[in-house]
């Protein structure tokens, strides 16, 4: 596969969301959900897909991001991209905070870790209901027009094209990352992390820096999805929100930036599709999906996307 | 001149058995120095501790004079303390190129640069290409490492340890599983590395090592038996027992 090829394809791929605008007018308010969702499995595939970090508790920071935006614009401060700013940076210091926790022991410890902190954070959520609102949800955010001009529609344009632009902006940094030399020294990490500190590399150091990245972009994520609802439900924070995730990123292809997309794009369909045709049992066919996925395409849809392009 | 690389009393306990009993060791500055002795000695032990892969249960480790033997494995390869590993560790989905400029970006502190791709790190893509061809590696530079015979592999190993220009080379069993004729190359490209590099070898094939050591660490059980030039070596009576006594337990 040539160079320009895959740059020619980019191009192609970011037209979609475009023309995505055109012809489902009527559903902009699930297509900026499908975009928000697609930037918070590029956080997980940052800390897992790239560094090798498991965790089942990445929704703790999107929760974060939601509830500091939704306080900020509850209280006055409705500037989205301040409110953005401020989601990004509270995830931030947790994700920090937490590393040390997480990054100590072996994937199962990670795993338990995460997800502990993500209880007890939802839990805390749980519990201050007077200033989260508890299970009832965070009412009364009231979002200011973005840069001053565009407000917030009933029909969810600017929600659209707010995510929409965000999601490129911070998939566009995250290309840059991972191509980098920061970015292959997390490859390394993933690959051989024996051998990493032989070679002069601070592990700790590196697995701390992109923890903390994560959890910045799970947070903006779950700020841009207060934003454009309007609205912060104690789900934001819930365990369901964060296995769906590692679903999602496994669907699409970890390890790949274009498979968290492709991945989201895919089960947000399927979910709507299937729940459609049959409500009660939809989870069944994402089951079977799965199972499918993990047992004969291990590296996802998009690994058999390049399996086909490489067949030919 | 002090030793460049020193240990006093260095031993390692794992639970009740010593796999490194109170090792004392001087290596000078530019030494071909090699050690040796039975499976299970204590050498590659020896290697952990000296280059911070494992911590010591008790002793100490000088580099060029300075106390490290609390410093971080890699801290102690900035400081030009190099090892390569016994058994292949590499980077099995990368492919040659990728794996040494991972070394070589190290090298050059750029491991934190996160804006531009790393093939625009010119400097660091030259000298792994460069380091790739004196190996003659470079037409499976593009390979993916899974990808290659065992013998290139093996030299994907010292590659990565060369691609951090190591002062002091700690190389463990660098031939193992390689054939003859490929292990001689790779002793000659170990040979003509620059005289001020400091190279401990750990080497099974007695033919290598007397060819290659201006002196010689005998191990035994986790102790230092004997140590000297590789005629004395090779006629030491207790040298001659632990080698002999070895091939008639087989």
């Amino acid at each position: 596969m040539s160079r320009r090829f895959l740059l020619r394809a980019e191009y192609v791929f970011w037209l979609l969301p475009v023309l995505a605008y055109f012809v489902f007018g009527e559903n902009l308010a699930l297509l900026s959900q499908i975009a928000i969702t697609a930037l918070f499995v590029l956080s997980l595939d940052l800390i897992l897909g790239y560094a090798g970090i498991i965790s089942l508790g990445h929704a703790a920071f999107f929760g974060l991001g939601a509830y500091t935006a939704g306080l900020l614009a509850k209280y006055g401060w409705g500037d989205p991209l301040l409110g953005l700013a401020a989601g990004a940076l509270v995830a931030t210091a947790a994700g920090f905070a937490s590393s040390f926790l997480v990054l100590r022991g072996s994937d199962l410890t990670r795993l338990m870790v995460t997800l502990g902190v993500s209880l007890m954070l939802f839990e805390a959520a749980n519990k201050l209901t007077d200033f989260t609102g508890g299970v009832d949800g965070l009412q009364g955010v009231e979002m200011q027009p973005l840069l001053g001009m565009f407000s917030f529609d009933l029909y969810s344009k600017t929600a659209y094209w707010y995510s929409l632009a965000v999601l490129f902006l911070l998939f566009w940094l995250a290309r840059r990352l991972v191509r980098s030399p920061f970015g292959l020294s997390l490859r390394g990490i993933k690959q051989n992390v024996t051998r990493m500190p032989a070679l002069g590399t601070p592990v700790h150091r590196r697995l701390v820096a992109i923890y903390s990245i994560g959890a910045a972009y799970a947070g903006v994520a779950g700020a841009l999805l207060t934003q454009t609802t309007q609205f912060v439900s104690l789900d934001v924070m819930a365990f369901s929100r964060s296995a769906e995730l590692l679903l999602i990123l496994v669907l699409g292809g970890s390890g790949s930036l274009y498979g968290a997309l492709i991945g989201t794009v895919v089960f947000m369909a399927a979910h709507h599709f299937l729940a459609d045709i049959n409500p009660q049992y939809w989870q069944f066919w994402l089951g079977a999906a799965l199972v499918l996925v993990v047992l004969f395409a291990r590296d996802g849809i998009m690994g058999m996307l390049r399996r086909l392009a490489g067949a030919q | 001149m002090p030793p460049v690389l020193q240990t006093r009393k260095l031993s390692k306990k794992f639970g009740g058995f010593v796999a490194c009993n109170a090792v004392s060791l001087k290596i000078q500055a530019g030494a071909r120095h090699a050690l040796i002795g039975p499976n299970g000695a204590g050498k590659t032990t020896l290697i952990n501790l000296l280059s911070g892969f494992l911590e010591p249960s008790a002793g100490e480790v000088f580099l060029r004079g300075e106390n490290v033997t609390r410093l971080a494995q890699h801290r102690r390869v900035k400081r030009g303390l190099v090892r390569t590993f016994q058994i292949n560790q590499l980077f099995a989905e990368m492919s040659v190129l990728e794996s040494v400029l991972l070394s070589t970006c190290e090298r050059l502190g750029l491991g934190w640069r996160w804006w531009r791709p790393v093939a625009s790190h010119v400097q660091a893509v030259s000298e792994a290409t460069e380091l790739l061809a004196s190996l003659h590696l470079l037409d499976v530079a593009q390979e993916k490492v899974r990808n290659l015979p065992y013998g290139k592999q093996r030299l994907v190993e010292i590659a990565l340890a060369l691609a951090s220009k190591p002062q002091i080379l700690l190389l463990d069993e660098p031939a193992a599983g390689v054939p003859a004729s490929e292990s001689r190359e790779l002793f000659e490209r170990i040979a003509r590395l620059p005289r001020d590099v400091t190279i401990l070898l750990i080497e099974h094939d007695m033919d290598l090592v007397f060819r290659f050591a201006e002196r010689i660490t005998v191990m035994v059980g986790g102790a230092l038996l004997a140590e000297d030039v590789p005629e004395v070596i090779a006629n030491d009576r207790r040298v001659k027992e632990v080698y002999l006594g070895e091939a008639q337990d087989v």
